[in-house]
């Protein structure tokens, strides 16, 4: 490795200051850090580091993303068989090679878009403010794609990228001062701007055009809301079950976002990001029982087939595993007090599952709960920071 | 009424080269140096020139805003020169040392038969008056209030500490006589910390007329700061005052002898160390005489104090104030290729708190770390982390953002006045965003001394 060593020596006045190239210095920057962890060393205070930094931090989340873009891929390639067929009953684990080509046909330029778009933001907003490369978009490229639907225009990936990292992030500083989670953003973006991209029949399959009249690709959340309305898809939920069985929801046998059906897929994720201490355990916990305390309180009220939903189906279907993990999680625009987290993911999941079933308009409601969370969480943890201050001060009362 | 605490909280850093039990005699150094920025916000006045005769115990300087609180020369000798840097703030005192000291000479007397103020006039006059530092601020306590209490620890736990046990063990007749002295200087108690985990010396044990305290747990369970938070937490307007044990004796030393005797042990240590071991030295001695062939490599860093909190010295440079023992690590200035020693390495060589290093598989190992950053600096990001090395009621991350911000109201209200930047050294270590804490905390602390005291 001295023979890179020496070329980022070599290449290092020229981008210094007063070199030739100084305005590119943050790309170089950019590029030479990820290759060699720099130089810096410590002034006073604490003279030594612990090893971990921020770029260890997001690959770690990445790893932890892996199990859900493989399955992902595998997964998108098989509904796209299946719309082509127009066949639901098409064996998943059949034609392996063909889906698994199909899928990466679908994905990989999505996140090709997703990180080309963004990471092309992050420089020029670098080069302006004259620093590197912040790591956070790594993680957000990658989120980005898992979360939209397969038949998505890459276009429409392009421009809610776009939004996404300049007025998500940028604006207000870069990584660690956004408050909103960037790659929701990008999804509300898609979601408000072109609702017939991002919801209804049709998007959840790739390729669909070539179908069999009468078939549709609704999801399982799709048909679920379909009970709310006069023209419900399934006769009551016994039925919706036996389609959407509980093993198939957790495994991810069913279509949705790309990134976010296999709650299998998920939790070994989330095993990763607990055990490493990068997500916080709170968060997830609190966030599927507050989404599995609202489902019981739906069924408690009951009333019509939906709501009748066994509360745990809630917690396998649609982005919620998805959500509560890899989402919810973001340290940045999460609560950050320890009590605040336990708040911020069960109202979460609470809320996440309301929206889902009694808004009409959103079958999803997962995003939409952890953005209003992400903006509620400054006033949970304002509230905490309220109640540290007056146990401290009661102390000098009592004293 | 005696306490026993137990932390949850903290992070025991273990690294290579801690000092072996052996003692080497007191050399006397060629030069000793006073260095006024071991003081902070004093700002120091001179009261010797260049070329000046000095004795052990003479003042060279005083604080040009409260004149009682003055600096002795731990040596007699001359004035070998007086350092300026930036804008002509005096860095350095330095005094070459003649080889027998000669001292000043006072009354000895017992700090039990002295009433509380000639106990302070003694200890201002003598120049011991430094060794008290005061909370809040952490700075050189100011003689005209007094304290609700004064926390002595008994032990230091921070990485490679020396073991006071073996330092002060005999010294008992000096350290009582030195707690006798304080408790002049309070109307409360003085709190004498032990470590709960082990036995502790007879100096300690038999202390007599002071409140013994136990506490359990990983570092900083050492540093009184967080025995002050614990036993009796400081509130706005309160203060509390707090000596290092081993300047405890050398104040005993002071009342029994009658002279300013500022000899004291340190313990050479860290991993590029030949032989760590203890050294009898002096106050300000130049490190030369102690470090002479016991360096082992060329790039390394030498610090005056732990690695935590100490302070970078070159290596014929002299020893800080405060300090009690000397580390030398090596210097991290090198390009760590990604997969091998950098973020995508496996990491074996990297003490990390977290779990995203294999640290927590090899519980018994030594380390050797070196000054790199390991990362650049980024905005806060990471939650969570500062909370569990940090074992106060008190939110780090938010009363360091405070100070980042300079929100009085926030610093406040968050606890400011029972901090000090040493108890924010783990913090500063286990932050995954590289911020220099301890220096935001200092001057947060800073702009409350100029703003609120």
């Amino acid at each position: 490795m001295k023979f890179l060593e020496n070329i980022v020596h070599k290449m290092e006045p020229k981008f210094s200051k007063g070199g030739k190239l100084e305005k590119w210095n943050p790309v170089f920057e950019s590029f030479a850090t990820l290759a060699f962890t720099p130089s810096i060393v410590t002034k006073k205070g604490s003279h030594i580091r612990d090893g971990v930094d921020l770029k260890r931090t997001m690959i770690t989340v990445i790893i932890a993303l892996l199990p859900c873009l493989l399955f992902g891929i595998y997964n998108t390639g098989h509904w796209e068989m299946v719309a082509a067929a127009g066949d639901r009953s098409l064996p998943f684990w059949a034609d392996q090679w063909d889906k698994i080509v199909a899928g990466l046909w679908v994905v990989l330029p999505m996140i090709v878009v997703s990180y080309g778009v963004g990471l092309t933001i992050e420089f020029i907003f670098g080069i302006m403010k004259g620093h590197a490369l912040h790591e956070g978009f790594l993680v957000s490229g990658m989120l980005i794609p898992l979360i939209m639907p397969a038949d998505v225009p890459l276009w429409m990936v392009g421009v809610s990228t776009a939004f996404a990292v300049i007025i998500g992030k940028e604006i207000f500083g870069g990584t660690g001062m956004n408050i909103l989670n960037v790659a929701l953003t990008a999804r509300a973006f898609l979601f408000f701007a072109y609702p017939t991209s991002m919801s209804g029949d049709t998007v959840w399959m790739s390729g669909k055009e070539a179908s069999v009249d009468g078939f549709t690709g609704s999801t399982a959340l799709g048909d679920l809301a379909s009970f709310m309305s006069d023209k419900p898809v399934f006769e009551n939920i016994d039925v919706y079950t036996n389609n959407y069985s509980l093993m198939d929801s957790f495994l991810g046998f069913i279509p949705g976002s790309i990134g976010e059906t296999s709650v299998f897929a998920v939790l070994i994720g989330a095993a990763i990001l607990i055990w490493t201490g990068v997500g916080s355990f709170r968060i997830i916990s609190s966030f599927f029982l507050g989404g599995y305390f609202m489902g019981l309180l739906l069924n408690g009220i009951g009333g019509n087939e939906y709501l009748e939903l066994p509360a745990y189906f809630h917690l396998v279907i649609g982005g919620f595993a998805f959500g509560a993990v890899f989402m919810a999680t973001d340290p940045v625009t999460a609560a950050q007090t320890a009590t605040g987290k336990w708040i911020y993911g069960f109202l979460g999941g609470l809320i996440a599952i309301l929206i889902r079933v009694l808004n009409p308009a959103y079958p999803e409601g997962v995003f939409l709960a952890i953005l209003f969370m992400n903006v509620m969480a400054p006033i949970i943890d304002h509230y905490v920071v309220q109640s540290n201050i007056k146990r401290r001060l009661k102390r000098l009362k009592t004293a | 009424m005696s306490r026993t605490i137990k932390l949850r909280k903290g992070l025991d850093i273990s690294l290579l080269g801690e000092a072996n039990k052996v003692r080497a005699e007191f050399k006397m150094p060629n030069t000793v140096a006073i260095k006024p920025t071991d003081f902070h916000l004093l700002t120091p006045k001179m009261k010797v020139k260049v070329g000046d005769k000095v004795k052990a115990g003479s003042i060279i300087f005083y604080d040009k805003y409260n004149e009682s609180i003055k600096c002795a020369s731990p040596v007699s000798g001359v004035i070998q020169d007086i350092v300026r840097g930036a804008k002509r703030k005096i860095m350095e005192i330095l005094i070459a040392a003649d080889s027998e000291i000669e001292y000043e000479i006072t009354d000895a007397a017992n700090p039990k038969d002295l009433s509380s103020d000639e106990v302070k006039s003694r200890m201002l006059a003598s120049g011991l008056w430094m060794m008290i530092k005061q909370r809040p601020i952490d700075v050189v306590a100011d003689p005209k209030r007094t304290p609700k209490a004064i926390f002595v620890s008994a032990f230091d736990s921070s990485p490679l500490a020396p073991d006071f046990n073996y330092i002060l063990n005999g010294k008992t007749e000096e350290f009582q006589a030195g707690l006798e002295a304080l408790k002049k200087l309070t109307s409360g108690e003085v709190h004498l910390t032990l470590n709960g985990k082990s036995q502790s010396d007879e100096t300690f044990t038999g202390a007599q007329g002071v409140q013994l305290n136990k506490i359990i747990g990983k570092h900083p369970a050492g540093n009184v700061g967080t025995q002050i938070h614990h036993i009796d937490p400081i509130n706005k307007g309160e203060s509390v005052w707090t000596v290092n044990a081993q300047d405890v004796v050398l104040i005993g030393r002071y009342f029994i002898s009658g002279k300013y005797d500022a000899k004291k042990t340190i313990a050479l240590t860290g991993s590029e160390v030949k032989d760590p071991h203890y050294c009898e030295t002096i106050i300000g001695a130049n490190l030369n005489t102690i470090l002479d062939g016991q360096i082992t490599s060329e790039n390394v860093r030498v610090i005056s104090g732990n690695v935590l909190t100490g302070e970078k010295v070159e290596a014929d440079g002299h020893i800080g104030f405060y300090s009690n023992q000397v580390t030398v690590i090596p210097e991290g200035n090198q390009l760590k290729f990604v997969l091998t020693k950098g973020w995508l390495g496996p990491g074996f060589d990297k003490f990390s708190n977290s779990r995203l290093f294999p640290t927590w598989l090899m519980p018994g190992k030594k380390y050797k770390l070196d000054t790199n950053t390991n990362g650049e600096e980024r905005a806060f990001v990471v939650t969570g982390e500062m909370e569990k090395v940090f074992p106060f009621d008190i939110l780090p991350m938010q009363l360091a953002k405070a100070a980042i911000t300079d929100d009085i109201d926030a610093m406040e209200n968050l606890g400011i006045y029972e901090v000090a930047p040493e108890d924010f050294a783990l913090c500063e270590y286990v932050c995954t965003s590289k911020i220099d804490i301890q220096d935001k905390i200092r001057q947060g602390l800073d702009l409350i001394q100029k703003e609120c005291m």
